[in-house]
Formats: C-alpha cells, structure tokens, sequence
C-alpha cells in the first residue's frame, strides 16, 4: 500500500514538473509565424509539384506571404481562381496571369518519320538523347521514352501507342512545366490555352534545312516562311529554319494551317469543319460582295 | 601472373584478326575530317574552301589547352566546312577535302629508315608532339601533350606502356606492335626524356605470347625498359586498373594518375610519337581493326584520318548480310554507330560487326541482389544503387557512392544475371553529378 502511495505521488511530482518546465521553454523559445502563411497553404492545390518555381506549397506560400506584390508568384495549377483567393486573404492585388496548357511540338509519327535504326537500352529519353540522335533521322524530335509522361504528376500526359508521341489532356493538364523539364529535346512548351482549349501552333523544332528535315520526317517544318508571310498579326517568327507562332499574338485565324506545305501546323480543338464550312473557303468572296 | 586486384571480368577474347598484318587501304574521293576527334575543346579550323591542302598540312589549331591540333590526312582541295553526323547521328563540324592524288608535305619523312638518334630537349620533344597533334590512341583520345606535363607538384617516376588491349576483337595495337617493334622502342626512350624517367613498363596481356616476347627481345638493347606480362583480365587497359597491376599502386578518387608516380601511354602512341619528332609525321593515319565474325577479310587496315566506315568495311568483305550492330571500337566500350558514312578520327580503334543473333539485347528482369556488379566493378563501387538511384533522381546517394568514379567500363552490364542496362543508368547520372558538383564549386568561388 505504502509502495503504491509512494509510486503515484512521486511520478505525480515529477509529471508535474516536467510539465512547468516544458511550459516555460515553449513560451520562451515560441516561433512567431504568420498565420497567413497556413491560411494561404490551405488555399493551394498541395501538389507540391515545384511548377511556381519554389520548393513546395508551403514554401509558396511562405514567398506570398513574405511579398509585397504578387508579380511573378504564380499558382499554374490552381490558376488565376486561387491566385484571386490568396490574393484576398492577403489584401493584394492577383496578377491576372492567362491559363497556359504543355503541347507537345512534333509530330514524327511511326508514319511521317520512319525509324531507320532501333534501340535496345535503358527505357529514358535522356539516356537515349545523350548517347545518339535516336531511331529517326531526325535528331530534334520526340525520343517516345516518356520522360514527360514520368515526369507528370496529374497524368496529364500519356503515349499513344499508334504514333508513339506523348498526348496532353488539356482538362488534367496544370501547366506546371515539369514534363517541360523533363524532356531533353525541348520539345513541350506551355502555350496560351485558347477557349475550349483551342491552339494554333507549329508542331516541330528541327533546324535543318528544308530538304534535311523533310527527308527525315514528312511532316517536319521546312522554315519556307508561307505562314509567316500569310500571318496579319505578325504572330510568326522563321529563325533556324522553323516556324514560331507566339501563343500571345495569334489569333487563331487558321489561315497559317492552310498554306503549310507540310503539314506542320496543327489546329487543334476547334470544331470539325463542316461541309459547309468547307465551301466558305470560296464563300466569303460571294459574301462580301453581297453585302455591297 | 600479375593482374589487377578489384573486380574485372573476363569476356571471351574474339581475337580473330591475330596475326594478321597491317594492310593499308586506299584513298576516299571526298573525306571529312571532324574538328573534335580529342577530349576537350575542338579544334579551330584555320583553312577555307577552295585552299589547297597536302599530307600534312595544318587544317585546324588546338582550341584550347586540352585539345589537339589537326592535320590534312589527304592532299587536295577544301570542298567546304560543314556537318557530318558522326557515329551517334548529331551534325559535328568538318573540314570536307575532295582529294585529288597524293602529295606530302616535304618536310615528313617518308622513308622505312629507323631514326634512333634524337638531340632534342624534353621541351622540344613535349613540343612536337603538341604541334604534330598526337592524342591517346587508346581510345580516350586525351591530348598527350597535356599528360606529359604533370601538374608541378607532381612528379612523374615511371612510365607504363599500355599494350594490354584487353577488349575483345581488337588487335590493332597487337599488329602495331608485330610490326614496328623497333620503331615503339625509339618512341618509348623519347616518351622517359620528355617526362625525365630512367623506367618504364610495357603491360602486355599473355594471349599475345609472340609481342611479349618480340617486346622482351627489343628491351634488352633498352636500359630501364621491362616488359610485365598481365593475366588476361578486363579491363586492365583502363589507366588505373594497369596503374594498379604493374605497380601496385591505387590511384585515390579524384586524383590524377600521376599521383602515383605513374604516366601511362598507349603503345600506340608512342609509335605516333615516334613518327611525329623523328620522321616529322603528324597524326594522319592509324591502325583499325575491321573484325567480325560474318565479315569475309576481317583485318587489321592502315588508314588516313576521315576514311568513311562503309570504306573500311567495304575493304573487309562488305557489309555481311546478317549483321545486327555495327560498334565503333570494341565490344564492352564501343558505340554502336547508326550511320557507316560517319568518317573514322584519332580514336576509331576498330569496328566490329555484330551478327544479327548476337546483337540483341536480353529483356532486363527485376534486380535480384546478387551483388555480382559490385564484386565486377574494378572501381569498387556498388553499380546497382548507383543506377538505382539514378532512376529515381536521387542524386545525393549516387555522389555519395562515388559514381564520378565510374570508369564506363561496363562489367557491371556484362555480369548482370538480369540483364540490366546498369551502366546506361550510371553514365546518365555521372554526368548529372558532374554537373551539380560543377554548380556547387562554381557557386562556392563566388
């Protein structure tokens, strides 16, 4: 009875305390941090997928918090939505940054670029890029290892068996840029996300000339400038013998796609043409000297 | 019989072309020479098109203090400086010369008369070898004018000769040796002044009986000059490993080989050194082993700088109909080349022909653990968690693990029961290592 009495009392003491002295070390040594900084995370995708360019959500929000102005943070996964949200918990103005989505620019299908060799090694783009040009003549073009689609967190990103090129479904797609990345060609850019996910833009990055890279792939851009000299918005560039379309300055004529002798500029997301449609390529003659 | 003490593997030798002597081939009607045939900067090319060249000409200057200078292999005209995709398919810079008969700059010596006697100074002879444009022919191609020039602090006790030739399949250096025995032996007393040794060591591996005992004969009229037979054991033509095996010395990671008192150079140049300060020849031509267990004539080919494969295979037999790969330099090291049109440079020691049911690589299966990489890596590293980790970008354990100290020697690949790509994995995260360690010493000087 005596040792139970003792037993109880005494570890009571010591609990006791223990837990003054536990107590007064935490006042003492309290980290101050701004409740903000939780209140920000907890507005974030936490992804943690490094697409803002900081190591985490947390760490992005730390910066946010830290800002004076929001210039140059930006969430590419939760988008100008939350951007708009933290920026009210934080009583600045969003920078109204526009929606971007990756597209991948190649399109050196099993067809357009027939494979002149074959690989056997390591399944890696970035191997394979370091040690050759790759199973096609063409030594810009996409590798069909899947570095991106390894490299995408929200499977976004996935090979389409047929053509052996990496596909982007712009619903899951963030625009967080890792696949950018990842890829050792350069191929996948983050371009300006059109309504309805809508872009005009030239799918291929080789700079050889004309004959070279069409030689390797029928599909390849030539650099002959039709589309930039068809272009009324000055939208097109022609350096090392590709075609640029600036994402920002198109317009989404889709008069670009029409002159290209190879191909290479691919419209995407609109709707199909109709028959109809079609005709109008004649039609607006008809039309516009109608209304007069 | 020495050889050396960690890891090592020991593929079948494949030598079929043993034995057979030096054939020269004929004259390309167009040839390109690459400016990067060398470890380090590439050369500047100083010609124009339309400029008339001979054998021997200066075409390009050293770009830097590691790199080499480069001389016309052919005499003619220079059709114009462009691209060529080398053996990986990427376009490379090129002086393309249309060649137009054979004419050599007066000041080589062309003669068969061996030249013992040599007047000049250790600078003087560092010098020629540095204007003559002579590289590691081992396969490195690492200028060798840069290696007889240890850091100041260094100092160099003994040379090595490496006629070890461990990869299968070549015999190039073999037939050199067989045939220009007395001819090495000048170049290996020019080499000890240049670098100030009174001894050397000529690691030769015992499947080539009749060279070591060629070798032997000729040392004797040699003072300081001893040939070591080596147990056949790949890869002991790497520096370290035959650093290891003769001396029995390690060379500490990081540190270069002449840290160990040892400066090592391929039998083969110190032919080209031979011909470069006595006979005034610069680097123009070398042996190249064609071999292959389809080709018809699989031989050991003299020929220029440039040549195109499809040439040197077309000497040998032509192309076999049931080729697989196409390597350029041997088996375990080489490169499969994915074009024959790729012109050969300084290093091309050979080029193998792989059947079609040789060549394929076996599916690679799950990592079992039984650790045979680690007991066949002559670094002593651990090839399975380096390329692990590798895959998994965790960089931080693959630099723990030492993987900048990987030779690519590739035994790890070559022992793996489950046919995994191990050395593809670690050559990719080596080189992602190098670049952190770069950025961080970069970042630490400012």
């Amino acid at each position: 009875m005596d040792i139970v009495a003792i037993s109880v009392i005494s570890l009571g003491v010591i609990g006791a305390v223990a837990a003054v002295i536990l107590y007064v070390i935490a006042q003492r040594f309290k980290v101050e941090e701004d409740p903000r900084i939780d209140e920000v995370e907890s507005l974030l995708p936490g992804a943690n997928c490094g697409g803002c360019g900081k190591a985490g959500c947390r760490n992005f929000a730390e910066s946010c918090v830290k800002a004076t102005s929001l210039d140059g943070l930006f969430c590419p996964v939760g988008g100008s939505e939350v951007m708009k949200k933290v920026a009210g918990v934080l009583g600045m103005e969003a920078a109204d940054a526009t929606p971007r989505v990756a597209v991948v620019r190649c399109n050196g299908t099993c067809e357009n670029r027939p494979r002149v060799n074959s690989y056997e090694g390591a399944v890696s783009c970035a191997i394979v890029n370091s040690l050759y040009a790759g199973e096609t003549a063409c030594a810009y073009g996409c590798l069909g290892y899947g570095d991106c689609v390894a490299a995408c967190q929200f499977g976004a990103l996935s090979l389409d068996a047929a053509t052996g090129l990496p596909v982007v479904d712009i619903e899951k797609c963030t625009a967080c840029g890792a696949c950018v990345k990842a890829c050792p060609r350069h191929i996948i850019e983050l371009r300006k996300k059109g309504p309805k996910g809508r872009g005009v833009y030239v799918s291929c990055v080789n700079k050889e000339k004309g004959g070279v890279a069409r030689k390797a792939c029928t599909a390849a851009c030539i650099g002959c400038g039709k589309c930039a000299k068809e272009c009324q918005f000055e939208a097109i560039t022609v350096a090392d013998n590709v075609a640029y379309i600036d994402s920002d300055k198109c317009k989404m004529c889709r008069k670009c796609v029409e002159v290209c002798p190879t191909h290479a500029i691919h419209a995407v997301n609109f709707p199909p043409k109709k028959p109809a449609e079609t005709a109008q390529t004649t039609a607006p003659a008809d039309a516009s000297t109608g209304n007069n | 019989m020495k050889t050396f003490r960690i890891g090592g593997v020991h593929p079948q030798g494949n030598k079929l072309t043993a034995g057979q002597p030096i054939t020269p081939v004929g004259l390309p009607k167009q040839a390109a020479i690459l400016l990067s045939q060398h470890i380090g900067a590439p050369a500047q090319c100083i010609v124009a098109k339309g400029d008339k060249v001979k054998v021997g000409t200066l075409i390009a200057k050293a770009g830097g203090f590691v790199s080499a200078n480069i001389h016309s292999p052919y005499s003619g005209t220079v059709a114009k400086i462009d691209v060529i995709a080398d053996g990986t398919g990427y376009k490379k810079p090129a002086i393309f010369i249309d060649v137009e008969g054979d004419e050599w700059e007066e000041s080589i010596d062309r003669s068969e008369t061996l030249v013992t006697t040599c007047d000049l100074d250790a600078a003087a002879i560092v010098n020629c070898i540095e204007e003559m444009g002579i590289v590691g022919l081992g396969g490195a191609t690492f200028p060798t004018k840069v290696k007889l020039c240890p850091p100041p602090t260094m100092k160099a006790e003994v040379l090595i000769i490496n006629a070890v030739e461990c990869e299968p399949y070549l015999t190039n250096d073999h037939a050199l040796m067989m045939a220009k025995a007395d001819e090495i032996m000048v170049g290996i007393e020019l080499l000890m002044k240049a670098v100030n040794v009174t001894r050397t060591f000529i690691g030769i591996e015992a499947n080539k009986p009749d060279a070591i005992a060629l070798l032997t004969e000729k040392a004797h009229a040699h003072k300081g000059v001893e040939v070591v037979a080596l147990a056949c054991r790949y890869p002991q033509g790497g520096e370290k490993q035959l650093i290891d095996a003769i001396l029995r010395r390690q060379v500490a990671s990081g540190a270069l080989p002449v840290s160990t008192g040892a400066i090592v150079q391929n039998v083969a140049t110190a032919y080209a050194v031979y011909e470069a300060v006595q006979k005034h020849k610069p680097l123009i031509e070398r042996v190249v082993t064609v071999t292959g267990k389809s080709l018809t004539h699989p031989g050991n080919l003299l020929s220029r700088i440039g040549t195109p494969i499809s040439m040197l295979l077309e000497a040998a037999g032509g192309i076999p109909e049931d080729t697989g790969k196409i390597v350029l330099g041997g088996p375990m090291m080489g490169k499969a080349t994915a074009n024959v049109e790729t012109p050969t440079g300084k290093g091309t020691s050979g080029i193998l022909v792989i059947n079609e049911s040789e060549a394929h690589r076996t599916a690679p299966s799950p990592c079992i653990r039984c650790a045979k990489c680690v007991s066949a890596c002559p670094m002593g590293l651990e090839p399975y968690l380096l390329a692990k980790s590798t895959m998994a970008g965790n960089m931080e354990i693959a630099e723990k693990g030492h993987i900048y100290d990987c030779i690519e020697c590739g035994c790890c690949t070559f022992s793996c029961p489950a046919h995994r790509p191990l050395l593809d994995y670690i050559r990719q995260g080596k080189g992602q290592v190098m670049g952190i360690i770069r950025a961080r010493n970069a970042a630490n000087k400012k």
